[in-house]
């Protein structure tokens, strides 16, 4: 037991029976349906910008990317222009390779002690950088595949993912099982997987429970409630897409219309995104806008090239030569040293 | 090192694992020989730092201002509204754990609290509290807690374990920086007086004499008039330095560690003697008394104070008219000179682009801050083959090199050294990917932990570093760790006796100055060391 993954656990299924008792037991369509949906949304964009604003507002007074490789020197040198730019270009090339590949985790070892003398090893370790990266694809494909519910035409872009994400589409069509309708989507079950493993990591790596704040834990809870909750609207309850279609449209036309018959699932599972986004400019979850703006890897490493300006630069006091060469003149002489001021 | 434990029950006594208990509930206990003594009054007094004081960290009473908790809470915003990169760190940790067993501290302790992500947690909780409106709804269930005596005992303790070594940053995934952290960390402490004295004497020592050791400017000449005795003994060659010389055309800087203690006395040789054999090809170079120190120990202190014992590399190369400065050996320094020093200091227009006299490279990396590492100009000199090298005369070493932190993640010098290397030995040898270039392992003792009386601090931060070196020493005999760090030079060979005793640890221009042949030299039967060269020792009995 630990009181941190217990109380976020209780807080995610707090959450869900206050969409389930307000829906089905007080009737408050309106309430979950248009207001709880609206303000997430702005207080999303707000303090979503609020915080990216916030950060902007501080100076970055000095260069000081972390070099991950040859830097750039004399010309018959090979230098690492990704790894260790010395040009915007490298700095764009390396800030997509983190952003959408995430290279710094790619380089994940494991520390082992093996015996005794000299045996400290470090084993590539890529159960993290494949979950994570598992993750963040699977979440974005999700996203990107819900845009279906508010466009209208469905953009090109958002179909092309539908059909790359139903790729696999696995099709089991007998009187007992129906897998394959409506098409599956990998995305949601891949989520889902990473999210747990992401989970038990937490859970049961001693190091990384150590670590780990109830505010680690509630997003993934929270994460794995949404999915599910999709999981079982488009597979099992299979929820009227039609008017689930008609009631997102009418929310970004401003002119809000709740829907017949979508069930209690439907409001959950909209809840819990809504808490989500809530939570999201408040919490870690932040790091999406933060990892742009990380000075250790989005400036290049051209400080002896190019002078970098530090926007509250002041002076200091210093000791100066005068005042050294006044203690130390005799000295100095006798020692055959040359002075400023002679004898 | 009497109180050590001999290195296997060392290692027997390193666990991992961490304790059932969080660590908020876990009260730091200060032990000796994991941290350095408090800072003399008298350094803090001499440079006008705050709250200069006789303190002992052991005692209950720290000594600090009735508003302690305020001066700290007002200098953490001031520091958030003038570096984004604390403010970004402070916010996007995801708690992923991939630091976690990347810090030599934490791998040598197996202490949670030297996990990168817990050091950071440390200041990220006051944070919290302090400075988010959900930290202090949600108190600890958000990580939050409030500042205390013994949350800043905490912070004194860990942030003084760390080395500001970046090779967490390397492996984060936002690449938040512990580095940053941690200088952010002592620069706050500095504001009640809470330094280590193994930085804050030799920062006042900076200020005064212009270098760490606080040598006068006569001590420092006779120093090197010792040096060129010695390098007479050995090769027959009279090399004559000049100082503070006006009109020179380069100026010379270079950490005064190496001026003073063994092994790095002989990397000070070896820039003599090098100096001496390019003098007739053109190069004019001068030492400054003055700017006598390459390391910045108030990059240690604030981003103030390393700034102020900066300002001397420019003055001076302003005063004596030269046309670009060329650095020793060293890490830190090579940090500041690298990533801070222009914007610092500069713009240094009363200079040239520096070109190198003897091959004529302009070296366009360092155009803006006039300034060129030694092995860049040594790479350069033995590309244009302008250096009569013999590797041969360091035959009787095996070596491997060590990539000091700041130079390799701050910097990205790492083939130049191994090039230098590799024309003047012929038994190069480099130790597992994993322990070297941008994932180098620290010393254990930077960052102005190189004290006495942290020993067991030291052993235990150095530890990877050494399991690398006795993995190469088993399997090619190597017995000698070559560097470019100062630091290294001073605390490499405690570690090396204590963990693989049988290696020994080189500067770079000591094993160039071994392989020249200098013109005039006589029969050469030792190497710097006095150390017999094989296959030369018995022609002269």
């Amino acid at each position: 037991m630990n009181e941190n993954y217990m109380f976020s656990l209780m807080a995610v299924i707090l959450l869900f029976l206050l969409a389930v008792l307000g829906v089905d037991g007080f009737g408050l369509y309106s309430f979950f349906g248009i207001f709880v949906p609206y303000l997430s949304f702005a207080v999303f964009v707000g303090f979503f910008l609020y915080r990216v604003i916030g950060w902007a507002r501080s100076p970055v007074p000095f260069r000081i990317p972390t070099t991950c490789g040859q830097g750039k020197s004399l010309p018959w040198i090979k230098h690492a222009p990704i790894d260790n730019p010395s040009t915007t270009g490298g700095v764009v090339v390396r800030m997509l390779l983190e952003i959408v590949l995430f290279r710094s985790l790619f380089r994940n070892v494991k520390l082992q002690f093996r015996e005794r003398g000299a045996k400290i090893f470090y084993d590539w370790e890529l159960w993290l950088w494949i979950a994570a990266l598992a993750f963040h694809w699977a979440f974005f494909a999700v996203v990107v595949r819900h845009l279906r519910f508010f466009t209208e035409p469905t953009p090109g872009f958002v179909k092309f993912f539908e059909y790359m994400d139903s790729f696999f589409r696995v099709e089991i069509l007998t009187d007992v099982v129906q897998i394959g309708l409506p098409a599956m989507f990998i995305s949601g079950f891949v989520l889902l997987v990473a999210v747990v493993y992401l989970l038990l990591r937490r859970m049961f790596i001693p190091k990384v429970k150590y670590i780990s704040l109830s505010s680690d834990y509630f997003p993934l809870f929270l994460i794995i409630a949404i999915a599910v909750s999709g999981i079982l609207m488009r597979y099992v309850s299979k929820v009227d897409i039609v008017s689930v279609k008609a009631f997102t449209l009418s929310l970004v036309k401003l002119s809000p219309a709740l829907p017949e018959g979508v069930g209690t699932i439907f409001y959950v599972h909209l809840f819990l995104v809504c808490v989500l986004l809530v939570y999201f400019p408040f919490s870690k979850l932040m790091h999406m806008g933060g990892v742009f703006m990380s000075p250790t890897r989005n400036l290049a490493n051209n400080t002896r090239m190019k002078r970098h300006v530090n926007p509250w630069n002041y002076p200091v006091d210093v000791h100066t030569y005068e005042e050294y060469e006044e203690e130390f003149r005799d000295k100095m002489i006798e020692a055959g040293l040359p002075v400023e001021k002679g004898e | 090192m009497s109180d050590l434990p001999k290195p296997d029950e060392f290692l027997d006594t390193i666990d991992h694992k961490p304790p059932p208990k969080g660590w908020m509930d876990t009260p730091t206990q200060i032990k000796p020989g994991m941290y350095c003594y408090a800072s003399n009054p008298k350094s803090v007094e001499y440079v006008g730092l705050p709250n200069a004081r006789q303190w002992n960290p052991l005692d209950d009473d720290w000594g600090l201002p009735e508003n302690w908790r305020q001066i700290l809470h007002e200098g953490f915003k001031e520091r958030l509204d003038r570096f984004r990169s604390i403010k970004v760190f402070m916010d996007i940790c995801v708690r992923c754990g991939a630091c976690a067993d990347k810090c030599h501290f934490f791998i040598g302790t197996g202490d949670p609290k030297n996990m990168p992500v817990l050091r950071a947690e440390l200041l990220r909780s006051v944070y919290r509290n302090d400075f988010t409106t959900v930290g202090k709804i949600f108190g600890r269930l958000n990580g939050s807690r409030k500042m205390t005596l013994d949350v800043l005992k905490e912070w004194w303790y860990y942030l003084f374990q760390c080395t500001e070594c970046r090779r967490c940053s390397v492996f984060c995934p936002y690449g938040i920086d512990t580095a940053e952290i941690t200088i952010m960390g002592r620069e706050l402490l500095n504001l009640l007086g809470l330094n280590i004295d193994w930085i804050a004497t030799p920062v006042a020592n900076c200020y005064r004499t212009g270098n760490h050791l606080g040598i006068q400017p006569h001590a420092y000449k006779d120093m090197l008039d010792f040096f060129v005795d010695d390098i007479e003994e050995v090769t027959g060659v009279r090399v004559e330095p000049s100082f503070n010389k006006k009109g020179a055309d380069v100026l010379f800087i270079t950490p005064s560690g190496d001026v003073f203690a063994d092994p790095g006395t002989y990397t000070a040789m070896g820039y003599l003697i090098l100096f001496h054999y390019l003098k007739d090809m053109g190069l004019d170079i001068t030492w400054s008394t003055y700017a006598s120190e390459g390391g910045n120990f108030g990059f240690f202190t604030s981003h103030e104070m390393m700034k102020r014992l900066n300002s001397k590399m420019y003055a001076e190369a302003k005063r004596l008219g030269v046309k670009w400065i060329l650095g020793g050996e060293c890490g830190h320094m090579w940090r500041v000179i690298h990533q801070y020093m222009d914007t610092m200091n500069g713009p240094a227009d009363f200079m040239e682009t520096p070109v190198s006299p003897i091959t004529g490279t302009r070296f366009e990396n360092a155009a803006s801050t006039k300034m060129v590492h030694i092995a860049e100009f040594l790479a350069d000199l033995i590309k244009h083959g302008k250096l009569n090298l013999d590797p041969s005369r360091n035959d009787h070493l095996k070596v491997t090199y060590h990539d000091s932190c700041n130079p390799a993640r701050g910097m990205g010098l790492l083939d130049e050294p191994r090039y230098v290397i590799q024309n003047v030995c012929n038994h190069f040898y480099e130790m597992p990917p994993n322990t070297i270039r941008e994932q180098t392992f620290c010393c254990g003792s930077g960052s102005g932990l190189n004290a006495g009386e942290d020993m067991e601090l030291r052993m235990a931060g150095g530890l990877p570093r050494a399991n690398a070196v006795k993995y190469v020493h088993e399997k090619h005999g190597v017995n000698m760790l070559s560097c470019v760090c100062a630091i290294d030079r001073a605390v490499l060979p405690a570690l090396m006796e204590y963990w693989v005793p049988e290696v020994d640890v080189t500067g770079l221009c000591e094993l160039v100055a071994n392989a020249l042949i200098i013109p005039g030299e006589k029969k050469k039967t030792t190497d710097l060391r006095g150390e017999d060269l094989p296959g030369m020792e018995d022609e002269d009995v």
